[in-house]
């Protein structure tokens, strides 16, 4: 770009985020925004789980969206996650919960962005009742050493830090849950320090 | 937790009592900031006069990280995902939806100021008579079946968008007894990187109903909440067309330096 503009170096306060309401399902959602690669085409999986509230139920009107590198370690930047043409991988989906609270995506694992990095997907959470959208990372569980070496988890408590790693089901899929509330509260991430 | 929570759709209280709690929280907020409290920039998630986020706030705190790899850069999306016309919520229909017209203008900026160009945003809203196209909102006010009350743009190249569309109504909800949720437009944006994403809600000068409302009063800081409330602009309002309002949104951060921006090039297919 050849029309650099000098940077200010004022911040601006941001501006703040408000739910997402319960009447998102006619806006939001769109034709395979869960379907960042095809259903059952090859090398794709299943990521899926369900999105729980403090009494351990299911929430049914929750949004979860995906953001990710494709197999290759490499970040996408290309246009057509709204409109897909089934063969372009943008590496983002959107997907609502359904009635029982369960989300699912047909991707592929990411790669590890550099060599010795854990693979993640980063996540956003919406539902109604949920003030601002929350961010998390799934982490896939393969990698031990990787996993061990990663900033994030290693700042963790065992404990918490298995709320954030998948479960590889035999046939090939990740489970993951996201629990707003509870116990086992899913790690919840504040990029921003805004407390 | 203490005390027994409530179900979130049973408006067992009336305003009166959650009016109560509202002032109670924001006169702690008051002592806070004269203690020398820090201003709070964002709604709190842990907001009980808002029935349905008992169950659904994070009780930890939220675990502070750096932004890494894919968290650092964005979706692209450009005119493959979204068409011109659907900026425009008034002619999706055969006719002409009822209630009044209204362009909604401003720029999506990040935390330094720069326009976010070629970024997708999103809208939602009731129609005039306040009711949503959603099998979950039942209540007695008329649909109009020349608006549903979704629409998308892609930001030009100085962070610009614009929608043209009806002012929504007031609607009912089951927060509480007589519970009414001021007249707003939903927004959803994505900035330059993953940890930019944001969902809101915009809201209109001057609505009586702002005081009694949980949600816009989760903003517990006056001047944070009022960051959500648009301008009008009479000298965007056309004759005998359509009353024009404004209104800018500036996402946080970025955290990547601007030459890592550069470098990586441009988002979308709108900068050029």
């Amino acid at each position: 770009m050849s029309t650099e503009k000098p940077v200010s170096t004022e911040k601006l306060t941001p501006t703040p985020g408000q739910t997402v309401g319960p009447f998102f399902g006619y806006a939001l959602p769109f034709e395979k925004g869960g379907e960042l690669v095809p259903a059952g085409s090859p090398n794709s999986i299943k990521l899926h789980g369900t999105v729980f509230d403090g009494n351990g139920a299911p929430i049914p009107d929750a949004l979860v969206e995906i953001w990710q590198a494709d197999s290759n370690g490499n970040i996408p930047n290309e246009t057509g996650s709204l409109v897909r043409d089934g063969y372009t991988f943008t590496g983002w989906g959107r997907t609502p919960v359904g009635n029982t609270g369960k989300y699912v995506f047909s991707t592929v694992n990411p790669g590890p962005t550099e060599p010795g990095k854990a693979p993640f997907f980063a996540v956003a959470v919406f539902a109604r009742g949920l003030m601002n959208r929350l961010f998390t990372r799934v982490y896939l569980p393969e990698d031990t050493e990787a996993l061990e070496n990663d900033a994030l988890l290693s700042s963790l408590e065992p404990a918490r830090r298995k709320t954030l790693i998948a479960e590889r089901l035999a046939d090939g899929s990740l489970h993951w849950d996201i629990r707003l509330q509870g116990e086992d509260e899913t790690v919840f991430l504040d990029f921003h320090a805004e407390g | 937790m203490g005390e027994p929570v409530k179900s979130s759709d049973a408006a067992a209280d009336n305003q009166a009592i959650v009016s109560q709690e509202i002032r109670d929280i924001e006169e702690g907020y008051r002592a806070a900031r004269a203690a020398g409290q820090p201003a709070e920039v964002q709604p709190r998630v842990d907001y009980p006069p808002y029935r349905s986020s008992i169950l659904r706030h994070p009780t930890k705190s939220l675990h502070h990280a750096d932004p890494e790899t894919i968290e650092l850069y964005s979706p692209a999306f450009g005119h493959q995902d979204v068409h011109a016309l659907e900026s425009n919520l008034t002619i999706q229909h055969g006719g002409e939806p009822l209630g009044e017209r209204m362009v909604l203008r401003g720029k999506v900026l990040d935390g330094n100021g720069r326009p976010v160009a070629g970024q997708l945003v999103e809208i939602w809203q009731a129609n005039s008579a306040g009711r949503y196209i959603h099998k979950r909102d039942q209540h007695p006010a008329p649909l109009d079946p020349h608006f549903t009350g979704v629409g998308r743009c892609i930001t030009g190249p100085d962070g610009s968008y614009e929608f043209l569309t009806i002012k929504p109504g007031a609607y009912p909800w089951k927060n509480h007894l007589n519970a009414w949720r001021p007249a707003h437009i939903h927004f959803s944006l994505f900035g330059t990187e993953f940890t930019q994403r944001i969902v809101t809600q915009m809201y209109f000068p001057g609505d009586q109903l702002f005081p009694l409302d949980p949600i816009y009063q989760s903003i517990v800081d006056q001047d944070a909440r009022e960051r959500l409330v648009a301008r009008y602009n009479h000298d965007l309002t056309s004759p005998e067309w359509a009353l024009g309002y404004e209104w800018d949104i500036v996402l946080t951060g970025p955290k990547r330096t601007w030459t890592e921006n550069e470098a990586y090039g441009e988002q979308g297919d709108d900068e050029h």
